[in-house]
């Protein structure tokens, strides 16, 4: 079923595909540099504050971040999986793809509260509100502010993936995506690849280096 | 010929929810026009302060917030989203042969975008605003009892809404050129736009993280610009002016593009060096990215990295000389016609230079030393971006109104408010180059006398200003009601807009345009 029409200013779906995957790509150069600031300033204080990195970072859970990275990969496979699903028509395929990677999208925010709370829990928070004693490091929450705002930037544009997915599902299931025209689930699937790519730079930077 | 215009439907709610290129460029004109209307008279009471020395009307306090929302309102709500936001969103398809942007409703939303950032900016203000000067810099603007917080979400927001305009031109221009229209055939002004875009596209991502950071530090006192945390408050410079500095090219860029557009119609000439200004623009693009560091030759920045900033920075002055000497060589031998749009662009050449000139000398590191946080820096970039900006922009408003409402503005009254403009730029802000080589500190609320003769004229200066201004949007708002109508084509213009019904209908073209020709084949035997 193929009720999709091309938007009257374009002249032609393919013009309209072409439009919608530089736009895609553009966005994801765009996400690239508000992470970039995040990178940048890692960068620096890793290099001002070497053995404070590496004493901070033990105290992070590598299993769980292990977990995660693994968790968020499948999320990655999966999500692929739909979109060439949808390409070869097999819309059912699609939606059951699509339900797996929401689901380890969720798995990788729940075990991320965990060590949220238990962060929290031992005052190993950010700034000015780092209480935690057992690190002899007067620059410590430092490191503390980066993990924070690192990974919560990445998890905010987790929950918007979610969203997204969520969205393509329904709009999956209403059959509004064919071989014919598949835009959106591309986009959401180069963006989903995109948060997972992040991740796969924020670990071993964070967990790894101790 | 009966055809129907854009602006044929009525009701605010067709104004809200319309996804038409030319309905969102004239939403983004009004409310940026208005915050430039309130950014003026900031000005204008900031000047009237600083007529006499001691206090004359306001106390340093309030005076500390006034120049910072003249200066905040200014950049962010009136002078980046001006050009590119209402001419270009109006113009640029029109330009190509498109029908509208690439992303209709994407360019609607970050209209909406806008209009929230804005909104918590004015709650700011409301709630007692902001006095850290437009740059936020920190430590200070963590320590600062005011409203930092709103004002950094609110440029944190439209932030955003100037990134998807961006992103929705670039794609429009790779994508939606009418057949026939090369790169290379594309009007300068769609080249100045997407250098523009490609500016904001690229830098905007980094004042998003810088703001949102800075809120983080106010919030949670992450440290990162903290000293007592172990942060450094350089690097907030360092981020600031990553994005601000290329964000200067964001505002002028647009400017130079009409500037392009006006030259060879009222000098009746093909424009000189045309692929020249295309490929400098892209070159001030990317050359505004590896400059930032010159606004920081005394924060304790490496000389290294000094004479570095400072050779590049002087790197700039290449394709702006380039565009000068090809604006020149179109008006040399040209039958000149000097309307109001001409005006504007002949007064943007001879500001601008002025204004890029006095730049070479912030460049050189040792004259920086002494003019650096001088009122040598404020009249330097107030020739630019008014003296440039604004005065492209005055002559875009003036050479797109017929096409935009499809009434002609009065000529004798445009000539008017242009003299008045003119002088009363030149009248307020010259007088300040010479304050900062004589040590005048910006931003200060009092000054020894020995500056009071030259504050006054500058004093008087912007009034003329304010009387230009003002006369101009009485004669532009009466033209809408009781301007003559204007014909499709008033200038004699060989671009695409000019092609269409002024206004245009709602769809641009009827049928796709095919271009055979360059943009500017003036005097052209065929
Ligand atoms: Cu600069």
């Amino acid at each position: 079923m193929n009720t999709h029409v091309v938007p009257h200013h374009f002249d032609s779906a393919d013009q309209a595909y072409q439009a919608s995957k530089l736009g895609i790509w553009l966005f994801l150069v765009t996400e690239v540099l508000l992470f970039g600031g995040l990178f940048v300033a890692y960068i620096m204080y890793r290099a001002m504050y070497p053995e404070m990195f590496h004493e901070a970072s033990k105290l992070l859970s590598r299993p769980m971040g292990a977990i995660n990275t693994i968790v968020l990969i499948c999320s990655s496979f999966t999500m692929a999986m739909a979109v060439s699903a949808t390409q070869r028509n097999d819309s059912n395929r699609a939606n059951q793809y699509l339900i797996v990677t929401l689901f380890c999208a969720a798995v990788f925010l729940i075990i991320k509260y965990f060590e949220y709370s238990h962060k929290f829990h031992e005052g190993l928070l950010p700034g000015m509100y780092f209480t935690f004693e057992g690190l002899n490091h007067p620059k410590a929450p430092l490191f503390f502010s980066l993990y924070f705002m690192m990974t919560g930037l990445h998890g905010i544009h987790v929950l918007c993936g979610m969203g997204l997915i969520l969205w393509m599902l329904i709009r999956s299931n209403r059959g509004e995506f064919s071989s014919q025209y598949f835009t959106p689930m591309e986009n959401t699937g180069i963006y989903w690849h995109l948060v997972d790519l992040i991740w796969i730079y924020l670990f071993p930077l964070m967990y790894l280096i101790g | 010929m009966a055809h129907a215009s854009y602006l044929d439907k009525k009701g605010l709610w067709s104004w809200l929810s319309t996804v038409d290129h030319k309905r969102i460029g004239l939403m983004y004109f009004w409310t940026s026009m208005g915050f430039f209307a309130i950014g003026g008279i900031l000005a204008l009471l900031v000047r009237l302060e600083l007529m006499f020395p001691g206090q004359t009307i306001i106390d340093p306090n309030l005076y500390n917030k006034m120049f910072t929302l003249h200066g905040a309102i200014m950049v962010f709500m009136f002078i980046i989203p001006i050009i590119p936001a209402a001419l270009g969103n109006f113009f640029l398809p029109i330009l190509i042969g498109a029908k509208d942007v690439a992303f209709p409703r994407l360019n609607l939303a970050s209209y909406y975008i806008f209009v929230t950032g804005a909104a918590l900016a004015v709650i700011a203000i409301l709630n007692g605003g902001v006095d850290t000067g437009w740059t936020f810099y920190t430590p200070y603007s963590i320590r600062s009892a005011t409203s930092v917080v709103l004002t950094s979400l609110g440029v944190f927001i439209m932030g955003f809404s100037s990134i998807l305009t961006g992103l929705n031109f670039i794609v429009t221009v790779h994508k939606l050129r009418a057949p026939g229209m090369t790169y290379f055939s594309m009007p300068l002004f769609v080249w100045a736009i997407y250098a523009t875009a490609i500016i904001q596209v690229l830098a905007t991502p980094v004042i998003g993280i810088t703001t949102l950071l800075l809120v983080m530090e106010r919030v949670l006192g992450i440290g990162f610009f903290d000293p007592k945390l172990g942060g450094d408050p350089v690097l907030f410079q360092h981020f600031f002016w990553f994005y601000s500095h290329p964000a200067v090219y964001i505002m002028i860029l647009p400017g130079m593009g009409i500037v392009s557009e006006v030259i060879p119609v009222f000098a009746r000439k093909h424009i000189f060096g045309y692929k020249a200004i295309a490929y400098s623009s892209l070159a001030i693009a990317f050359i505004s990215f590896i400059v930032w560091g010159h606004h920081m030759f005394v924060s304790s920045q490496s000389p290294l990295a000094n004479f570095l900033f400072s050779i590049l920075t002087m790197l700039v002055a290449v394709p702006t000389a380039i565009k000068v000497f090809n604006w020149t060589a179109t008006l040399y031998k040209g039958s000149i016609q000097l309307a109001t749009p001409m005006l504007y662009a002949l007064a943007f050449i001879f500001l601008f230079t002025i204004g890029g000139l006095t730049g070479l000398f912030l460049a050189a590191l040792s004259v920086d030393v002494h003019l650096h946080d001088t009122y040598f820096v404020v009249a330097h970039f107030h020739y630019v971006m008014m003296g440039g900006t604004v005065m492209g922009l005055l002559a875009g408003i003036h050479y797109w109104w017929p096409k935009v409402f499809g009434k002609m503005y009065p000529e004798k009254l445009g000539k008017l408010a242009w003299g008045f403009i003119f002088l009363g730029f030149n009248m307020t802000f010259l007088p300040q180059f010479y304050l900062g080589k004589m040590g005048m500190p910006r931003r200060y609320h009092d000054y020894p006398v020995e500056y009071a003769s030259l504050n006054f004229v500058s004093t008087v200066g912007s009034w003329s200003l304010g009387i230009g201004f003002a006369i101009m949007f009485s004669y532009l708002i009466w033209s809408l009601y009781r301007g003559k109508a204007a014909s499709a084509n008033p200038w004699n213009g060989k671009t695409l807009e000019w092609q269409i019904p002024s206004p245009p209908t709602e769809h641009n073209f009827e049928e796709t345009p095919v271009i055979t020709a360059g943009p500017y084949e003036y005097g052209v035997r065929t």
